[in-house]
């Protein structure tokens, strides 16, 4: 029990679950949805990157926590494989899951944490995601056997025929309006909403957090300085969700489930809404504590816990360490590699994969194709600079503290 | 008297005729007039797509979050008979309904029902997104739903500094500072510094992004006034704007989408 506990303490630290769940979805993508067990041929891609974090987890140990998580998972998605979206398994699974949780909550330091009255919601929508998710992805699998086989998803069965709303839709709502009420009621007389001292603006409390549904922007200041994680990245989600409809031409999967179809499209969009937003949501919520540090899920919240400040700026490695020379005094010549990359990252990037990805520069065009491909590159900063905070330690690709722009 | 007599003593009496025109929809005419002759039924089309009518489809998060927006509306206005928001009350109103009112559940009612409206509406567009709801002629209300996700994230913002406590002070401090950094609007944004007339900066801790969003070079009296406003007019009644038109496209986009 405790070696369990250890190991999904270890497992928790940010980057490294960030890099587990990434590829966690991956392997249910090919193995689940595109029934991998069908055509192996792409699944060595998986075993060769558990190889490297085998390698890589004899130097630094938390990655061969991570690499055993790693096959256990490969291992077992292998073998369910379509059968996931079965309802006996995913039964099972949620059941797994809402037991696991009962189990841990007789950790004093779970119980603490899971049970605050503000987090009790969001424990609920953990699950209500896992469920919806799987709902989602059961009907799209299904949908997506049925074309494949040459027949219709199963909406289309049911679409061309009308039914009087009156009584079939008012009874539905009815029902979801009495349950709702019950869940309300219910609920409000069994938590009290949370209330603390007065405000006291002199004395802050440790962690102070920002409202739970921005708790992401807040997880994401860990590795982008406030104008990155607080502006213009909600700035880029608001305007990269309304760009959507007109980003995607593809005219299939309008109207029913489906995966196969748009799997690009949905790959993308779950990755952002999943693992970029509600994980991140997650994390901030319950394994960040006093100072902003990283506790595990049954981890004591420390106040003293103290995290070495090694961080250094890539103009340190680059000039200092790489090339042993002092830092130049412009900031223009000291910033310049990372500068160049940046630059590089956003101009260059999309332009090299309009060749292997060609077929989307076609069917695209020009300007939907580079604002999609800015929009995704945004979306895959946050990964990159934390496994290069991971690796090497990296604050700042560019740090001009004099405007205040730092990346 | 058996029941069936006693209901229909109830159906057919001038009260209840005045009310219900047509009594119980028994026959498809009468189904169509009960929904065509109601203000809030007639939100509906007479008639739906069997798909569409499914919980399985909509996972009915789009009316969820409707409803749950009705519940904030009722109980938030039933807080504002309590709550007063100045500095000197804002913590003890707040205790008092707490400490008073007997079987008094509006607070609770009112912040988990805006926890809940924030998830509901989250998977009301995972499931939109699921069902390539978005693609046309569907775009512009995906559009409509986006604004109202920002409005209601920003009523949530608004309503958790109204208790005064330690908790909503902070949680909009943390907030509210990264306005700070608004690049080219904020004290400590980029590009900022450069922005000065002779010696004169341009954008400082008294105009700057953060200022404008909370009245005042921190967190005092002025901005638990503004963010008041905010949360129990302003917003409500644009958000309650924007859910017409959204309901209003669902019917003119053709109803609840489906395989074409
Ligand atoms: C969709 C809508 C709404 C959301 C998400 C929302 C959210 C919130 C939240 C999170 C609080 C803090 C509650 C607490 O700590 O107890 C709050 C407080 C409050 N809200 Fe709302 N609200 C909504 C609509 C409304 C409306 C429509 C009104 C009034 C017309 C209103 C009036 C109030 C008042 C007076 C308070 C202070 C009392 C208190 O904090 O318990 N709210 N709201
Ligand atoms: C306060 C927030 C919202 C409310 C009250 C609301 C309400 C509704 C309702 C009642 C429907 C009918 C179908 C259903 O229940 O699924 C609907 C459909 C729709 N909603 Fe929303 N919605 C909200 C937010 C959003 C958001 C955030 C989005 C997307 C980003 C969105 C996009 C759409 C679209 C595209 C449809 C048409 C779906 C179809 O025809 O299948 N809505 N909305």
């Amino acid at each position: 029990m405790t070696f369990l506990k250890n190991f999904i303490n270890v497992l928790s630290v940010a980057s490294i679950s960030f890099i587990l769940l990434s590829s966690v979805f991956a392997m249910l993508v090919y193995f689940c949805l595109l029934d991998g067990r069908v055509k192996t041929k792409g699944g060595t891609g998986f075993l060769v990157f558990g190889a490297i974090l085998v390698v890589a987890g004899l130097f630094v140990r938390p990655l061969l926590y991570l690499a055993v998580a790693y096959f256990l998972v490969l291992w077992a998605l292998a073998k369910i494989g379509p059968r996931l979206w079965e309802p006996k398994v995913g039964k099972w699974l949620l059941i797994a899951g809402l037991g696991g949780f009962a189990l841990s909550m007789f950790d004093p330091n779970f119980y603490l944490i899971a049970a605050k009255p503000d987090n009790v919601p969001i424990v609920a929508m953990i699950f209500l995601l896992a469920i919806f998710t799987w709902i989602a992805l059961r009907k799209a699998y299904l949908n997506d056997h049925a074309i494949l086989a040459g027949g219709i998803p199963y909406e289309k069965t049911e679409s061309d025929e009308k039914l009087f709303t009156w009584p079939d839709l008012v009874y539905t709502e009815m029902l979801c309006m009495i349950l709702l009420t019950i869940v309300m009621v219910v609920w409000s007389v069994g938590l009290r909403a949370p209330l603390e001292e007065a405000a006291n603006p002199t004395s802050s409390p440790n962690p102070a957090k920002a409202p739970w549904y921005f708790l992401g922007l807040q997880e994401m200041l860990v590795y982008f300085d406030p104008w990155l994680a607080g502006v213009v990245l909600p700035t880029l989600i608001i305007v990269g969700l309304m760009a959507i409809p007109y980003i995607d031409t593809n005219p299939k999967g309008n109207g029913y489930y489906a995966f196969r179809e748009r799997k690009w499209e949905i790959g993308v969009f779950l990755y952002g809404f999943l693992v970029l937003w509600s994980f991140l949501i997650i994390t901030g919520t319950f394994l960040r504590g006093p100072n902003w540090n990283f506790f595990g899920p049954y981890e004591y919240w420390d106040p003293n816990k103290l995290e070495p400040l090694v961080n250094v700026d890539l103009s340190e490695l680059v000039w200092v360490k790489l090339m042993a020379m002092p830092l130049p005094k412009l900031w223009v010549i000291r910033e310049a590699p990372g500068i160049l990359i940046v630059l590089l990252y956003f101009a260059l990037a999309p332009a090299l994969a309009a060749r292997p990805f060609r077929r989307f520069y076609l069917k695209m065009g020009g300007p939907r194709y580079y604002v999609g491909a800015f929009l995704f590159l945004f979306m895959l900063a946050l990964p990159i600079k934390m496994v290069l905070r991971w690796l090497f330690n990296l604050k700042y690709l560019v740090h001009i503290q004099e405007i205040f722009f730092n990346i | 008297m058996t029941l069936k007599q006693v209901q229909e003593g109830i159906v057919n009496s001038q009260v209840w005729k005045s009310i219900f025109r047509v009594g119980i929809p028994n026959t498809n005419r009468k189904r169509v007039l009960a929904v065509l002759g109601s203000l809030i039924l007639h939100l509906h089309p007479v008639k739906v797509r069997r798909s569409g009518v499914r919980m399985s489809y909509t996972w009915c998060m789009g009316g969820t979050s409707f409803f749950l927006f009705l519940v904030e509306t009722v109980t938030g206005l039933l807080l504002m008979f309590y709550y007063r928001p100045t500095i000197e009350y804002a913590f003890t109103d707040i205790m008092d309904l707490r400490e008073q009112a007997p079987f008094g559940i509006m607070r609770e009612m009112h912040r988990w029902g805006a926890h809940a409206m924030v998830i509901a509406v989250w998977l009301h567009m995972f499931r939109v997104f699921m069902t390539g709801s978005y693609k046309p002629p569907r775009e512009f209300n995906w559009n409509v739903g986006v604004i109202l996700l920002v409005l209601t994230l920003l009523l949530s913002f608004t309503g958790y500094l109204l208790p005064w406590d330690q908790l909503a002070i902070w949680a909009i401090t943390v907030g509210s500072n990264m306005a700070r950094a608004s690049p080219g609007a904020g004290t400590e944004g980029p590009m900022s510094s450069l922005m000065k007339l002779g010696d004169v900066p341009l954008i400082h801790a008294g105009d700057d992004a953060r200022f404008a969003l909370i009245a005042g070079r921190s967190i005092g009296a002025a901005t638990l006034l503004r963010f008041y406003v905010l949360h129990c007019m302003v917003i409500p009644l644009a958000a309650g704007f924007l859910m017409a038109i959204h309901f209003w496209r669902v019917r003119k986009d053709g109803g609840i989408s489906g395989p074409l």
